[in-house]
């Protein structure tokens, strides 16, 4: 349970400005990740079920790796890239806004 | 094929696997016994005392998430299958990302110990806590049945060990560990599993990867040279869009939906841990998978897929054999004790989920209605880890040689479809009620299991089984019968025939061909047919536990619960009363 005492009531906090912001640029960072995510998994499971040539291509003449094989990691690697660029935004930005609006609730 | 298993140590009691084992056992086990000295509450029992750091807790989802099914598993699809392995092992990853952009940071702000805490967190408690924990013990019995057939059917193929002892030895060691060293000893048994099992598989892609120059390309032509290019490009696995967008469903927002990986939430210190380990979870996993694809690809080239299938149709050995071929017994030992101490990691975060579904949900929040003692609260959590183990050291001698593949495909269902919908809506979703959340959870589970039963993965490879196999052997006779008659007629194939002659043969052969056709059309007639069509029911169960809860929530609003959103959203923005 919280500590110390909370000036406003949980109504006033959600008018407050920073607050607000806080609210609504969190709720869009992750509805655009979640929708990238998405995109990216979907899209390669709909290249699989309706574009199967294009994975078989050879990514090089005389090779033998397949377009397709880049493309499975990848989906992977952008995967964790996402949660790199939320955790970059939330340590930046979330994480600023939050000990500025405690701070004016709480401490100052 | 004998001659094949006498080259290999796979199968025998190895000492040096037991060896090793036998050192992970012992060290796990001290562990248990200096956690046990540090639990005393309920908050150490269920959260290690919320003193685990995000690192610490990345690589204990990694441990936790990581099976001896994945392991073992996705190589050997990657050696028999090639391509169609890599995109199953794809759709593993991808619900880890939403799991942190949709709930990491609420799911710590908001619970205490378990999610139903969050569900119910300005809703009526006790009809949510039961729906919950019903959900919860759906998910934990599931998946613990598949992983106890799986552990016994692996330690079998491994040490050697006969299948029943093999399944008492790892449910007394997961029930020891949950029992006494609580959610500290379940966390330092995963990073400590997490560690062996990202270490062994990396040494074994190194010395792979040696063989081929370290070129991926290398190693992919010679794939290519040995099974042709077929093996490098997508197959039958997705032939059904509509069932794969069902699975892919299921997986992303399943994972999100698993009890024992969402209590993980609640062992860090903030949601800025919580957050961070999920990060952390992502980097281990996906460097797993890509690992065990490499694995995989490498296993065919160098140990042959006749080889590995000749061990096990199901190509689970892919691994260890690659181990053993490169590294000698050592390796194999080491590998075979690395995959034996995965099982019972998972296992028993699967255990301590279930046991505090039991304590924390049904007792605590059911039965005595929130008021209770922590001494009780933790005794009675002591008492269902033991039933819990129990049960599943039973159920899976019961399951024994039963295909439980399709247990895990419906543990992610009902997790997909019972849980996440409910916990989603009430962390986002102001008009959301008690009514809502509660039917919606049922609905998830009840859709769920239904169709799961009706769909061809039960309906007709399990419940008609016999019916399936007589008209598979019928079809094969005809085939059989009418290939005997091409190859009777072929012979007549001399050469020095003139074209007339052999346009004539032809001819003849291609009549047995199209009079075969009906008959074999006949026969495929007769088989069973699924009563649901999709081999994953994920699409359907979660949009109706979806719809049911939007709906009865807005059939009968709740004011007071809308009232208290407020509140919710504070603590879950900003964190302030979260517990600590």
């Amino acid at each position: 349970m919280s500590s110390a005492s909370v000036k406003k009531s949980a109504v006033e906090i959600l008018d407050d400005e920073d607050f607000k912001s806080l609210h609504s640029q969190k709720n869009t960072i992750s509805i655009i990740l979640t929708i990238l995510e998405l995109v990216l998994y979907f899209g390669f499971i709909a290249l699989i079920a309706f574009n199967k040539p294009f994975l078989a291509q050879k990514l090089s003449p005389g090779g033998a790796t397949t377009i397709g094989i880049p493309i499975a990691v990848m989906t992977i690697v952008i995967s964790w890239v996402l949660t790199a660029i939320y955790i970059f935004w939330a340590n930046s930005k979330y994480d600023v806004l939050v000990k500025k609006i405690k701070e004016k609730l709480i401490g100052g | 094929m004998p001659q094949q298993a006498a080259q290999t140590m796979i199968g025998q009691a190895n000492p040096t696997a037991i060896m090793f084992f036998v050192a992970f056992v012992l060290s796990t086990l001290a562990i248990t016994y200096w956690a046990a000295k540090r639990t005393r509450t309920t908050k150490d029992f269920y959260a290690a005392g919320r003193n685990i750091t995000g690192f610490q807790n990345g690589l204990a989802l990694a441990g936790d998430y990581m099976s001896a099914a994945s392991f073992l598993g996705i190589a050997g699809i990657v050696s028999t299958k090639g391509y169609d392995g890599l995109i199953y092992s794809v759709g593993w990853l991808v619900g880890w990302p939403i799991i942190m952009f949709l709930i990491s940071e609420p799911l710590r702000n908001l619970g205490k110990y378990t999610f139903a805490d969050v569900v119910s967190y300005r809703l009526n408690a006790r009809p949510i806590r039961a729906a919950a924990a019903a959900g919860s013990l759906a998910v934990v019995i599931t998946y613990l049945v598949a992983q106890m057939v799986g552990a016994g059917t692996l330690i079998k193929l491994m040490f050697g060990l006969p299948f029943e002892l093999a399944i008492v030895i790892t449910g007394a060691l997961m029930i020891s560990y949950v029992l006494f060293g609580g959610m500290i000893a379940t966390t330092w048994v995963q990073i400590i599993k997490a560690c062996l099992l990202l270490g062994g598989a990396t040494l074994l892609v190194i010395l792979t990867l040696a063989q081929f120059g370290f070129s991926y390309g290398e190693l992919f032509s010679q794939a290519e040279k040995m099974y042709t290019a077929k093996f490098l490009e997508p197959g039958g696995l997705v032939t059904n869009p509509v069932d794969a967008f069902s699975l892919g469903l299921a997986l992303m927002f399943g994972t999100a939906g698993l009890p024992h990986i969402l209590m993980r939430f609640f062992t860090v210190p903030d949601a800025k841990a919580a957050r961070k380990s999920v990060f952390y979870a992502t980097a281990f996993i996906g460097y797993f998978y890509i690992l065990t694809v490499t694995i995989g690809f490498g296993a065919a080239v160098l140990v042959t897929q006749k080889v590995i299938m000749g061990i096990d149709k199901g190509g689970n050995m892919a691994g260890p054999l690659l181990a053993e071929a490169l590294g000698g017994n050592l390796f194999l030992g080491f590998l075979s004790a690395v995959a034996f101490a995965t099982i019972l990691a998972v296992v028993s975060g699967l255990t301590l989920a279930g046991a505090s579904a039991f304590s924390h949900d049904l007792f605590v929040g059911v039965i005595r209605r929130g008021q209770a003692s922590e001494k009780d609260e933790v005794k009675v959590a002591k008492i269902a880890t033991v039933g819990l183990g129990a049960t599943a050291i039973l159920l899976g001698i019961l399951f024994k040689g039963q295909n439980v593949a399709f247990l895990v495909g419906l543990t992610f269902a009902i997790a997909a479809s019972a849980n996440f919908p409910a916990l989603l809506m009430s962390i986002v979703w102001k008009k959301f009620t008690t009514y809502g959340a509660v039917s919606s959870i049922y609905t998830g589970l009840a859709i769920s299991v239904v169709l799961l039963i009706l769909s061809p993965t039960v309906w007709v490879d399990i419940v008609h089984k016999s019916e399936k196999e007589a008209v598979e052997k019928q079809v094969k006779g005809i085939e059989d019968g009418v290939k005997a008659k091409i190859a009777e007629i072929e012979k007549q194939k001399a050469p020095g025939l003139d074209a007339a002659k052999l346009a004539e043969i032809d001819a003849s052969i291609a009549a047995e061909k199209t009079a075969s056709e009906p008959q074999i059309k006949e026969a495929k007639s007769k088989m069973p047919q699924p009563i649901f069509p999709l081999k994953n029911p994920g699409i359907y169960s979660m949009a109706a536990a979806f719809l049911m809860g939007i709906l009865v929530s807005l059939m009968a609003p709740d004011k007071e619960a809308e009232a208290k959103f407020a509140g919710e959203k504070v603590r879950e923005y900003i964190g302030i009363g979260a517990e600590d």
